[in-house]
Order: C-alpha cells, then sequence, then structure tokens
C-alpha cells in the first residue's frame, strides 16, 4: 500500500502517523507539505494530527484552505482512501469531505487519556479488521472532538451506517452526539475519526487495538 | 472600505464558552444573567470601493472561511467612510 501523509504547519502527530503506517504496509508513506498542490500516486491520503496553523479562526479552518487540499480532495473524489486523524477530522469536516463540524469539548477541557471505542460499523474499508461491535482501547488528546451536525445529517449518518466508531458506553469524553468517535463521507472512502489509533500500534505501547484500522485500509486496496 | 462582520453560534447550538461566561458572572454576584452567547468580531480592510462589490466579497469570504455555516451565522455591517 503506497500512502502519503499531509504535514501543516502545527501538525505533529505526522511522525507517529508516518511510523505507523511504514510498520503495518511495509512501505515507507510520502511526507507531502501544505504548500504542494500535487500528490503522489497513493491508495491512501493521511491527513494526521496536531494543531495547524495555531487552531485559529476554528480548528482546522485555514489548513483545509491550503494548497493541497484541492488534490486531497480530487484524490477522495477518484476513490482513493483519506483519513483523517483528530485534527485532520476537523480539517475533513472544514473541507466538506465530511459532514458536520467538531465543536469545543462539552467541558471545555482538553482531554488526554485512553478511552474505549465500539466498532459500530465492521462494514467499512477502515474498520473491517475489526468485529462488529468490538470494544477496544484507543488515546485520545483533544480540545474540540466533540462532534455535532444538524439532526437530519445525524439521521441520514446512523441510517446508511457511517457512523464507524463510537466511543463505549459511558466513555464519551466530549460530548459528542451519539456518541460519535469516527464516521463516513457517503461513498465510504473518506474516514475521520478523533481517537488516535497509530499511537495504539507498538507493543512498547502496551496494547496494539489500533493496528486493525490500518490493517483494515490495507486489506481494502489489495 | 471598513468592514465588520460578527459570527455567532445558530440557536440551538450548545455554546460551552457562553455557559463557563454565564456561570463566571454569577460567580462576581451578577445576579439575573439569563443567557450568554459567545461569538467572533472580526475586522477587514478592503481596497474595493464600490459597496455592492464589498458586500458580495465580504459575503463570499464569511461563507468559504470566516463562518462555518453548518454551526455559525454571520451579519457584516460596511463602514463606507
Amino acid at each position: 500500500m503506497k500512502s502519503a501523509v499531509i504535514v501543516f504547519p502545527g501538525s505533529n502527530r505526522e511522525r507517529d502517523m508516518l511510523n505507523a503506517l511504514e510498520m503495518i504496509s511495509g512501505t515507507r508513506p510520502a511526507a507531502v507539505w501544505h504548500a504542494d498542490s500535487e500528490l503522489p500516486d497513493v491508495d491512501l491520503v493521511v491527513v494526521p494530527g496536531g494543531f495547524s496553523y495555531g487552531d485559529y479562526l476554528r480548528t482546522g479552518a485555514i489548513a483545509a484552505r491550503a494548497h493541497i487540499m484541492p488534490a486531497v480532495a480530487k484524490a477522495a473524489e477518484r476513490g482513493v482512501r483519506v483519513l483523517g486523524v483528530c485534527n485532520g477530522f476537523q480539517i475533513l469536516c472544514e473541507t466538506g469531505l465530511l459532514p458536520g463540524v467538531l465543536m469545543r469539548n462539552a467541558d471545555l477541557k482538553f482531554v488526554c487519556r485512553e478511552v474505549m471505542l465500539e466498532t459500530a460499523n465492521a462494514d467499512t474499508d477502515f474498520t473491517r479488521k475489526y468485529a462488529q461491535g468490538q470494544v477496544w482501547r484507543c488515546p485520545v488528546a483533544h480540545g474540540e472532538g466533540n462532534y455535532f451536525a444538524d439532526e437530519a445529517t445525524i439521521e441520514r449518518l446512523e441510517g446508511e451506517g457511517r457512523v464507524g466508531l463510537r466511543y463505549a458506553k459511558g466513555d464519551n469524553p466530549n460530548g459528542s452526539i451519539n456518541d460519535i468517535a469516527g464516521i463516513l463521507n457517503e461513498r465510504g472512502n473518506v474516514f475521520g475519526m478523533m481517537p488516535h489509533p497509530e499511537n495504539m500500534i507498538e507493543e512498547l505501547n502496551g496494547c496494539t487495538d489500533g493496528r486493525a484500522l490500518f490493517e483494515s485500509v490495507l486489506e481494502a486496496v489489495a | 472600505m471598513k468592514a465588520r462582520i460578527k459570527v455567532t453560534l445558530k440557536n440551538g447550538v450548545l455554546d460551552p464558552q457562553g455557559k463557563a461566561i454565564q456561570h463566571a458572572l454569577g460567580a462576581l454576584g451578577f445576579d439575573g444573567v439569563e443567557g450568554v452567547r459567545q461569538g467572533k468580531f472580526i475586522e477587514v480592510e478592503l481596497a474595493e470601493t464600490d459597496k455592492a462589490k464589498a458586500e458580495a466579497a465580504l459575503d463570499e469570504m464569511c461563507r468559504q472561511l470566516l463562518a462555518n455555516t453548518v454551526i455559525e451565522n454571520y451579519a457584516i455591517e460596511l463602514d463606507e467612510k
């Protein structure tokens, strides 16, 4: 699997993401600078976590208008898988590749801890290596992870199986509607999630529950 | 031309920051504060001298970047001096 990770000023999880992708796919991903306007030929584009542009205006708002983003949108249109993690999820919402928005955490606190996730739909390119309903460990680190969309959008997401991941019962760290932790676009090739699976990859992390997410994409594009 | 843009949360969108401000006002002894909503205020200086063109451009700026219309409303005020 060939992949690329987009790097913005203020990204800080791109190295973890590059390492995770290399470890699981066996191929070193390309790091693509935000000011570039073309993507290499890849199967997966990842928009990583961090604080792009210092979260100015709104989280992800400036990065969503960066030079490289039209190329990401075009790749998504061609069916290339696009994964946004944390700030990457916020950016994908701001570009309109995913519906809704990530608002300030309900309790206004930055939350940095491990949560339990539930695989709400295991029939997606990003979750197929998990069992339906599987509960797994994953860290979160964000101040704006409170997913919000209008009622009609939420109904559609739920009805179409586009909620891929939820925070397990009682473990919602940010007030997100319906405990939503990760959602898909209509076509199913763009996925955004707040938790950091790239930090649950190695035995050294104490847990490797995040691997299956990347292995899912690996299998999907094979 | 100078424009003043107010970006506010739509009705029904939870505003935890506004709530926190309301609580803090209560703690300071300001009774009867029934609600606080926090928004953004943005000033934009434009080279444009035509009012209609300026308004159209500002509207586009709001829709493309300054506001996220999923959760926010915006209001534009033009200072023609």
